[in-house]
C-alpha cells in the first residue's frame, strides 16, 4: 500500500461516489452529504501528493484547511436546509426551483 | 457715446422689445406708444450718426472693432459708410412710421410689437455689421420674427405665406453660409472681416473649388443667397404671396427695407470681395435686371389684386436697381443705390395706401371700386403723387434715379438698356390704370360713404412724401451722402478687372 | 432778363401751389383771380423781355446761365436757363394763351365741380411749359417734357367721372411716354458719345468732332454718321408723341376730352408745339438722313390727318386733326430746312387754332346753356349737325371764326397765309434742290410738296365745311337755337384778341407787304449752321437759294388750292350743289375710312393692346399659377415627397435592421431558457458534460 496510484483511485472512488450522491439524491442532507465525500475525496489527493511527490507538508495543510471549511460549510448549509423545511415543509430540491422564471 | 453709438442704434429695439414684454397686456396705448418713443428714437439717433458721418470720405466710419471669438477670428465689427448710411436712415424711418401704421392690428399687440422691435434690430444689424459672422447672424435674426409677424398677423393665407417666406430665405440663407465658409477657409488667415476680405479679392479667384473657379463659385453660392432677397427672377415668387398676406407695416417694411438687403449684400461683400467674378457675371446680372423690369411689371399689369399688383410693381422697381449696379459706372452705380432708397420711400408709401383702403373696403379689388377720388379727395391726392413717384415722374425721387441707372448702364449694356426703357411706358400703363380703375368714373354707391383717410394714416404718409418730392426736386443731399463710396468701388472692381485683364 | 424768365418759369408754379392747397377756401371768393392775375403778370414780363429782344435787334442773341444740379464727382448734370431769341417768342406765345385762356375760362368753367383745381393744373402746365421753353439740356427739357404730360393728363380728365374722359387722360399719358422713350434713348447716346446734355455743347462739341472719335463705342463700332441719324431720329420720337404726329398722333383727338380752354392752351396751341420747339432745338445737329424721315413723317401726318378731318361732325374732332395736320406742317417743314417757316408756323397757328378753339367754345358754352336750359342732356353740344345759322346769334365769335379759318386756311392778309407758304416753298425747294438724304436718294422727295398742297386745298375744304355747318344755313335744331346766345365779355375779349393776333402785320411788322413775310421776326429768327461734320447735312446757303427761286411758283399754287377748296366747300356746303351725302356714298370706302379715321385705333386696340394684354395675362398666370405652383411649390412637394419616402426607409431599413436582430436574440433567449430549469443538479449535470468534453477535446 504505498504506491500512489492506489490512494488516487480510492479517491476516485470516493469523488464518484459523492458526485453520484450530489446528482441523483433529491434529499438536501444527502446532497450534502456527497458534497462531504467530494471533499475528502480531494483531501485524500492532497495528503497522496503532499507524501509520495513533494515530500513535505503543504497537501496536509491544505487538507486541514478543507476539512475546517467543509465544517463551516456544513454549518451554512444545514442553516440554508433548516430554512428550507421551515419554509416548505420539506427539503426535496426538486421543488426549490424559485430561481428559474 | 459716439463711439458705440451703432451699437446703440441696433441694438435699441432689441432693449425696446424686452420693455414691452414687461408691459402687461391690458395697457395697449402704453405699448403702441412705446414702440413708437423706442423707434423714433432709434430715428433720431440715426440722424445724429448721419450728422456726424464726414461725406467726403470713402472710409469706414464709427467703426466698433471688438475681438468676438478669437479662437475663430470672429470679430464684433460695425461700421458705415456711404452705402450703409442712406439704408440706416431708411430702416429707422420706416420702422418709426411703420409703427404707425399697425395701429390695427387686431390681436396680440405684445407680441407683435416685441417681434416688431426685434426684426428692426436684425435689419440695423444686417446694414453697420463688417464682419460677415456677425452679418449672417443679424440676417437670420431678421428671418424669425418675420416669419411670426406674417404668419401670426396676416391674411387669409398667411401659414402658406408664412412658411413659403421663410422656406425660400432659409434655402437661400444656407447657400450664403456656405459662400461664407468657403471665404473664410480661403482667405489667409482665416477671418470673417469683410474689409480683409476685399483685400484678398485676387486670391479667390485663384483657388479651385468643386473643379471650378472659386471665385466664381463663391459669388454664385452668395449670388443665390442674396438673389432670393431682392428678389431676382426666377426666385421672387414668395414676393407677391407675402406681401399680399402680410399684413400693411409689415408689407412696408419687406418691400422698404428688406428688399434692399439682398443688394445691399451684392454691393457689400459680392462685389468687393469677389471683384472678378462681378466682372464676370455683370452681363447676366444686367439681363436678370432686365427681366425684373419688364417681367415685373407686365406681371403687374395682370393683377387684379391691387396688394399684387404693387408687389409686382417692387420686382420691376428691383429692376432698375440690378441694371444700375451691374453697370459698375459711376451714375449706374449711384443711380442703383439711390433707387434702393427712393424705392424704400415709393414702395412704403404705396403699402401704405394699400393698406389705408383695405382696412376701409376690407377688400383690394382693383375692379371693385371707381370713382372714389370724390369722397375721398385727399387719400386719391395722395396716391397719386405715389403713384406717379412709382412711375418716375420727374420731380419726384424716382425718376432720377431711374435715369441715373439708364445713364449708367447705356454704354455697358447698350442694347439692354434699350428694352429696359420699355419699362418706363410699362410702369405708367399699370399705375394709371390701376388708378383710373379705383379713383375715376362713376362713384360706385357701395362706397358714397368712404371714409377719410385719417391724420395718423397721414402722419406716417406725409414724411414720406416730402422725401420723395426732396429728393425729386434737389438729390444731392442723398447723391453726396453715397457718391464717395460708391465711386471707389466702381473704381476698386474696375481696376482688378484691368489688373486680371478682363 | 435771366430774373425775368425766373419770375415766367416759377410764378405759375405759385399758381398752382396756391390753388392746390387754398383753392378750395377761395373759391367763392374769387380765388381764380389770383391765377388770373400771376399769369397777367407773366404776359407782362414776356412783353418786356420781346421788347428788349427787338431793342436789342441781334438775330445771334443768346444767354444762358447754368447751375450744379446733381454732382456724382466724376458725373455731373446741371441745370440751366437758355435764352434766345426763339425763347422769347416762344414764352411770349405760352404767356398769351396761358393768359388769355385764364381769363376765358373764369367764364366757361364757372360753377364746375372742380374749380380750383382747375386753376391749379393751368398753373402748372404753364410752368412745365416754360421750363420747356427755358431748358438748356435735352435732361431739363425731358424732366419739363413730362411734367407737361402730367398737367396735360391732369387737365384731359377733368372730368373724370366720365370713363371717356379717364381713359383720354391715360392714352395721352401712354402715347407720350411710347414716344419719350425714344427721346430718352437718342438722350442716352447723345451723353454716352459727348458727356453732355447740354444744347450748345452738344452742338459744339458735334462741331469739333467729338461725335466722330468717340462714336465707335457704342453698338459695336457703329458709324459715326449714322449713329448721329439715330440719335437725331430717337430724340424726335418725342416731338412724335408730344407733336402727336404719325403714329402716335392717336391721343390728340381723344384729349378733346378735357375742357376747351385746356384743349386750346395744350392741345392746340402750345404744349403739342413742343414737339416742333425740341426739333427746332435739335435742328443744328440732323442729318440729312434724320431730316429726311423728320420731313416725311410730317408731310405724311399733315395730309393724313387732314383727310380724316373732312368727314368729322364734332366740331372740336374737326379742329384736333386740323391740328394735327398743322403741327405735321411745322415738322415738315423743319424736316426740309425750313427752319424759320417751321417755326413762323409754331407761332401763327399758335394764335389762330388759339382763337379756333376757344371760338369752339364759345359755341358750344352757348350750345350747352341752351340744351340746358331745355333739361336735355342727350343731344351733343359738340356736334355740328346740330348747329347751324349761328351767325345771327352769335356775330363775335362767328367774326373770329371767321379771321382764323381764313389765317388757317391760307388766304392772304392773315398770318397764316405767311408762315404757310412759306413752308410750301420750303418743301419745293427741297425737293427741287436737296440731294442729300433718303428721300432724294428714293427719288420720293416731291412727295413733300405733294403732301403740302393737298394738304393745304384740304385745310381750306373742311375749315369752311366746319363754318358753314355751324353759321350758315337754316337751324338745325330750332328749339336749341332759340336759347343760344353771346357768351359773356370775358370770353369774347381773348377772342378778339387772339383774332387780331392772327393778322399778318403782326409779324410782318415794320413792314406792311401782305404776301411777303419779311419783317421783325424773320428778322429775329434766322436758321443756324449745321453743325455736323460726320457726313452730308443741312446745307443752308444751298436751301436758301433754292428757297428764293421756290417763292413765287409756291405762292401761286397755294393761293389756287386753297381757293379751289373753299370753292368745292361753297358748293357742298353753302349753296349744296353737290349733296354732301351722295358724294360720301361715291366715295364709298374712302370716306368710310376718313370717318373711322383710317382705323388706327382699331389696329392700336385689337393689333397690339390688346394682345399686349392678353401677354400681361398670361405672364401673371404663368408666374403663380404654373411657375410658382409647379416648379417653386413642386420642390416644396418634391421635398415632402422625398421626405416620406426616406421616412418609410427608415422604418423598414435602418430600423427593420435593428429589430431584427432583436427578434434573433429573443428567439435564442426563448429557446435557451428550457435549459434553466432551476435545478442544482441539472446544472451540474451540464458541468460534467462539459468537462467531459473538454476532457474529450483536450485528449482527442
Amino acid at each position: 500500500m504505498d504506491h500512489l496510484s492506489s490512494y488516487l483511485v480510492l479517491s476516485a472512488i470516493l469523488f464518484s461516489l459523492g458526485l453520484y450522491t450530489v446528482v441523483t439524491r433529491r434529499n438536501a442532507v444527502a446532497i450534502l452529504m456527497g458534497v462531504e465525500l467530494i471533499l475528502n475525496a480531494a483531501n485524500i489527493n492532497f495528503v497522496a501528493f503532499s507524501k509520495f511527490v513533494t515530500h513535505n507538508l503543504d497537501g496536509h495543510l491544505i487538507s486541514v484547511f478543507i476539512i475546517m471549511l467543509a465544517a463551516a460549510e456544513a454549518a451554512v448549509a444545514l442553516a440554508i436546509v433548516l430554512n428550507l423545511y421551515n419554509d416548505r415543509g420539506h427539503i426535496n430540491v426538486d421543488e426549490a426551483n424559485a430561481l428559474k422564471q | 457715446m459716439e463711439n458705440h453709438l451703432l451699437s446703440i442704434v441696433t441694438f435699441l429695439p432689441i432693449f425696446g422689445a424686452l420693455v414691452i414684454i414687461f408691459i402687461p397686456k391690458e395697457k395697449l396705448d402704453f405699448i403702441r406708444w412705446g414702440a413708437a418713443a423706442i423707434t423714433g428714437l432709434q430715428l433720431i439717433l440715426a440722424i445724429w450718426v448721419l450728422k456726424i458721418f464726414d461725406f467726403s470720405s470713402a472710409e469706414m466710419q464709427l467703426v466698433e472693432h471688438y475681438a468676438w471669438i478669437p479662437d475663430f477670428n470672429i470679430e464684433y465689427f460695425m461700421g458705415i459708410d456711404g452705402l450703409s448710411a442712406p439704408m440706416i436712415l431708411l430702416t429707422s424711418l420706416l420702422s418709426f412710421l411703420a409703427v404707425f401704421s399697425s395701429w390695427n392690428i387686431e390681436k396680440a399687440h405684445k407680441g407683435y410689437f416685441a417681434l416688431f422691435l426685434l426684426l428692426d434690430a436684425g435689419m440695423m444689424g444686417v446694414f453697420v455689421s463688417l464682419d460677415f459672422f456677425l452679418f449672417y447672424i443679424f440676417w437670420e435674426v431678421m428671418l424669425l420674427p418675420m416669419y411670426f409677424l406674417i404668419g401670426i398677423w396676416g391674411g387669409p393665407q398667411r401659414e402658406y405665406a408664412a412658411i413659403k417666406f421663410f422656406l425660400y430665405t432659409l434655402f437661400g440663407s444656407v447657400l450664403l453660409l456656405l459662400g461664407m465658409l468657403a471665404l473664410y477657409f480661403i482667405s489667409e488667415p482665416h477671418t470673417f472681416n469683410m474689409l480683409i476680405l476685399a483685400e484678398q479679392s485676387s486670391e479667390f479667384g485663384k483657388n479651385v473649388l468643386l473643379g471650378m473657379n472659386a471665385g466664381k463659385v463663391i459669388f454664385m453660392l452668395l449670388f443665390v443667397g442674396f438673389a432670393i432677397k431682392v428678389p431676382i427672377f426666377p426666385f421672387h415668387t414668395w414676393l407677391p404671396l407675402a406681401h399680399v398676406e402680410a399684413p400693411t407695416a409689415i408689407s412696408v417694411i419687406l418691400a422698404g427695407v428688406l428688399l434692399k438687403m439682398g443688394t445691399y449684400g451684392f454691393l457689400r461683400i459680392s462685389f468687393p470681395v469677389l471683384k472678378d467674378a462681378t466682372l464676370w457675371f455683370a452681363l447676366p446680372l444686367a439681363i436678370l435686371g432686365l427681366i425684373n423690369i419688364i417681367y415685373g411689371a407686365m406681371a403687374a399689369m395682370a393683377q387684379r389684386d391691387l396688394k399684387k399688383m404693387v408687389a409686382y410693381s417692387s420686382v420691376s422697381h428691383m429692376g432698375f436697381v440690378l441694371l444700375g449696379m451691374a453697370a459698375l459706372t459711376p451714375a449706374g452705380m449711384n443711380g442703383a443705390v439711390f433707387q434702393m432708397f427712393n424705392h424704400g420711400t415709393i414702395s412704403a408709401m404705396l403699402f401704405m395706401l394699400v393698406g389705408v383702403v383695405y382696412d376701409r373696403a376690407h377688400h383690394r379689388d382693383i375692379d371693385g371700386f371707381g370713382g372714389i377720388a370724390k369722397v375721398v379727395p385727399i387719400y386719391a391726392g395722395v396716391t397719386a403723387l405715389a403713384f406717379f413717384a412709382g412711375l418716375g415722374l420727374p420731380g419726384l425721387s424716382g425718376f432720377i434715379s431711374e435715369a441715373l441707372c439708364f445713364i449708367g448702364a447705356f454704354p455697358v449694356f447698350t442694347w439692354i438698356t434699350i428694352f429696359a426703357t420699355l419699362g418706363i411706358v410699362l410702369n405708367a400703363a399699370y399705375f394709371l390704370w390701376a388708378y383710373q380703375r379705383i379713383f375715376m368714373g362713376e362713384l360706385n354707391s357701395k362706397y358714397e360713404k368712404l371714409e377719410e383717410i385719417n391724420n395718423r394714416e397721414l402722419f406716417a404718409l406725409v414724411p414720406l412724401a416730402i422725401i420723395t418730392f426732396f429728393l425729386g426736386v434737389y438729390p444731392t443731399p442723398m447723391l453726396n451722402l453715397m457718391s464717395s463710396t460708391l465711386n471707389h468701388l466702381v473704381e476698386t472692381v474696375k481696376t482688378a478687372g484691368m489688373v486680371a485683364g478682363l | 432778363m435771366i430774373k425775368l424768365a425766373l419770375f415766367i418759369l416759377f410764378l405759375p408754379l405759385l399758381s398752382f401751389v396756391f390753388q392746390i392747397f387754398f383753392g378750395r377756401r377761395f373759391e367763392d371768393k374769387k380765388g381764380e383771380w389770383v391765377s388770373v392775375g400771376i399769369h397777367f403778370g407773366t404776359l407782362i414780363m414776356s412783353l418786356v423781355m420781346l421788347g428788349i429782344m427787338l431793342s436789342r435787334n441781334d438775330p445771334n442773341f443768346s444767354l444762358e446761365v447754368h447751375q450744379s444740379w446733381l454732382d456724382l464727382g466724376l458725373f455731373k448734370i446741371d441745370l440751366g436757363i437758355f435764352i434766345d431769341n426763339i425763347t422769347v417768342i416762344t414764352l411770349n406765345v405760352v404767356a398769351i394763351i396761358s393768359s388769355l385762356v385764364h381769363l376765358y375760362s373764369t367764364a366757361y368753367m364757372a360753377g364746375d365741380v372742380r374749380y380750383s383745381r382747375y386753376f391749379g393744373f393751368l398753373g402748372l402746365f404753364t410752368f412745365s411749359m416754360n421750363g420747356v421753353v427755358l431748358a438748356n439740356s435735352l435732361f431739363m427739357i425731358y424732366i419739363f417734357w413730362e411734367l407737361v404730360g402730367l398737367s396735360s393728363y391732369l387737365l384731359i380728365g377733368h372730368w373724370w367721372e366720365k370713363d371717356s374722359a379717364a381713359d383720354a387722360g391715360r392714352k395721352a399719358f401712354i402715347t407720350n411716354r411710347i414716344g419719350d422713350i425714344g427721346m430718352f434713348t437718342g438722350m442716352l447716346i447723345i451723353a454716352t458719345v459727348l458727356g453732355t446734355f447740354n444744347f450748345q455743347v452738344i452742338a459744339e462739341r458735334i462741331h469739333d468732332g467729338v461725335w466722330a472719335a468717340n462714336a465707335g463705342m457704342l453698338f459695336g463700332g457703329i458709324e459715326p454718321h449714322k449713329l448721329l441719324t439715330i440719335a437725331g431720329v430717337l430724340v424726335f420720337m418725342g416731338a412724335v408723341g408730344k407733336s402727336a404726329q404719325f403714329p402716335l398722333h392717336v391721343w390728340l383727338p381723344d384729349a378733346m376730352e378735357g375742357p376747351t380752354p385746356v384743349s386750346s392752351l395744350i392741345h392746340a396751341a402750345t404744349m403739342v408745339a413742343a414737339g416742333v420747339y425740341l426739333t427746332v432745338r435739335i435742328f443744328p445737329f440732323l442729318t440729312a438722313d434724320a431730316m429726311a424721315t423728320i420731313a416725311f413723317i410730317g408731310g405724311f401726318t399733315a395730309m393724313y390727318a387732314a383727310t380724316i378731318a373732312i368727314t368729322q361732325n364734332d366740331i372740336k374732332k374737326v379742329l384736333a386733326y386740323s391740328t394735327v395736320s398743322q403741327l405735321g406742317y411745322m415738322i415738315m417743314a423743319l424736316g426740309t430746312g425750313a427752319y424759320v417757316a417751321g417755326f413762323f408756323h409754331l407761332v401763327t397757328h399758335a394764335m389762330f387754332k388759339g382763337a379756333l378753339f376757344l371760338a369752339s367754345g364759345s359755341v358750344i358754352h352757348a350750345m350747352h346753356h341752351s340744351l340746358h336750359h331745355l333739361d336735355d342732356h342727350e343731344t351733343d353740344p359738340q356736334d355740328m349737325r346740330n348747329m347751324g345759322g349761328l351767325r345771327s346769334k352769335m356775330p363775335i365769335t362767328f367774326g373770329v371764326f371767321m379771321v382764323t379759318t381764313a389765317a388757317i386756311s391760307g388766304i392772304p392778309l392773315f398770318s397764316g397765309f405767311l408762315s404757310k407758304d412759306a413752308i410750301l416753298a420750303g418743301t419745293w425747294a427741297y425737293a427741287a434742290n436737296v440731294h442729300d438724304g433718303w428721300l432724294a436718294h428714293l427719288h420720293l422727295a416731291w412727295i413733300l410738296p405733294v403732301f403740302g398742297f393737298g394738304a393745304a386745298a384740304i385745310t381750306a375744304f373742311y375749315m369752311f365745311r366746319l363754318i358753314f355747318m355751324t353759321f350758315y344755313g337754316e337751324a338745325q335744331k330750332p328749339e336749341i337755337f332759340k336759347y343760344i346766345k353771346e357768351s359773356p365779355k370775358a370770353m369774347t375779349i381773348p377772342l378778339i384778341i387772339l383774332a387780331i393776333l392772327s393778322m399778318f402785320f403782326m409779324f410782318t411788322l415794320p413792314s406792311v407787304n401782305p404776301i411777303s413775310d419779311q419783317g421783325w421776326f424773320t428778322h429775329m429768327v434766322q436758321a443756324p449752321e449745321s453743325v455736323v461734320t460726320t457726313g452730308p447735312a443741312f446745307d443752308l446757303e444751298h436751301f436758301e437759294h433754292g428757297l428764293h427761286k421756290a417763292h413765287v411758283p409756291a405762292m401761286a399754287i397755294s393761293l389756287i388750292v386753297a381757293g379751289l377748296g373753299i370753292l368745292l366747300s361753297v358748293l357742298v356746303y353753302l349753296l349744296k350743289k353737290i349733296s354732301a351725302e351722295n358724294l360720301a356714298i361715291k366715295l364709298g370706302a374712302l370716306y368710310r375710312g376718313s370717318f373711322n379715321k383710317w382705323y388706327m385705333d382699331e389696329f392700336y386696340v385689337n393689333g397690339i393692346i390688346r394682345p399686349f394684354l392678353r401677354g400681361c395675362e398670361a405672364v401673371g398666370r404663368f408666374d403663380m399659377d404654373f411657375y410658382d405652383h409647379y416648379f417653386i411649390n413642386g420642390w416644396g412637394r418634391n421635398t415632402k415627397r422625398a421626405s416620406r419616402g426616406v421616412g418609410l426607409a427608415d422604418d423598414l431599413i435602418v430600423d427593420g435592421a435593428v429589430n431584427f436582430l432583436g427578434i434573433i436574440f429573443q428567439w435564442l433567449g426563448w429557446t435557451l431558457k428550457f435549459v434553466q430549469t432551476g435545478k442544482i443538479q441539472n446544472y451540474l449535470i451540464f458541468v460534467l458534460i462539459g468537462a467531459a468534453l473538454l476532457f474529450v477535446v483536450n485528449v482527442f
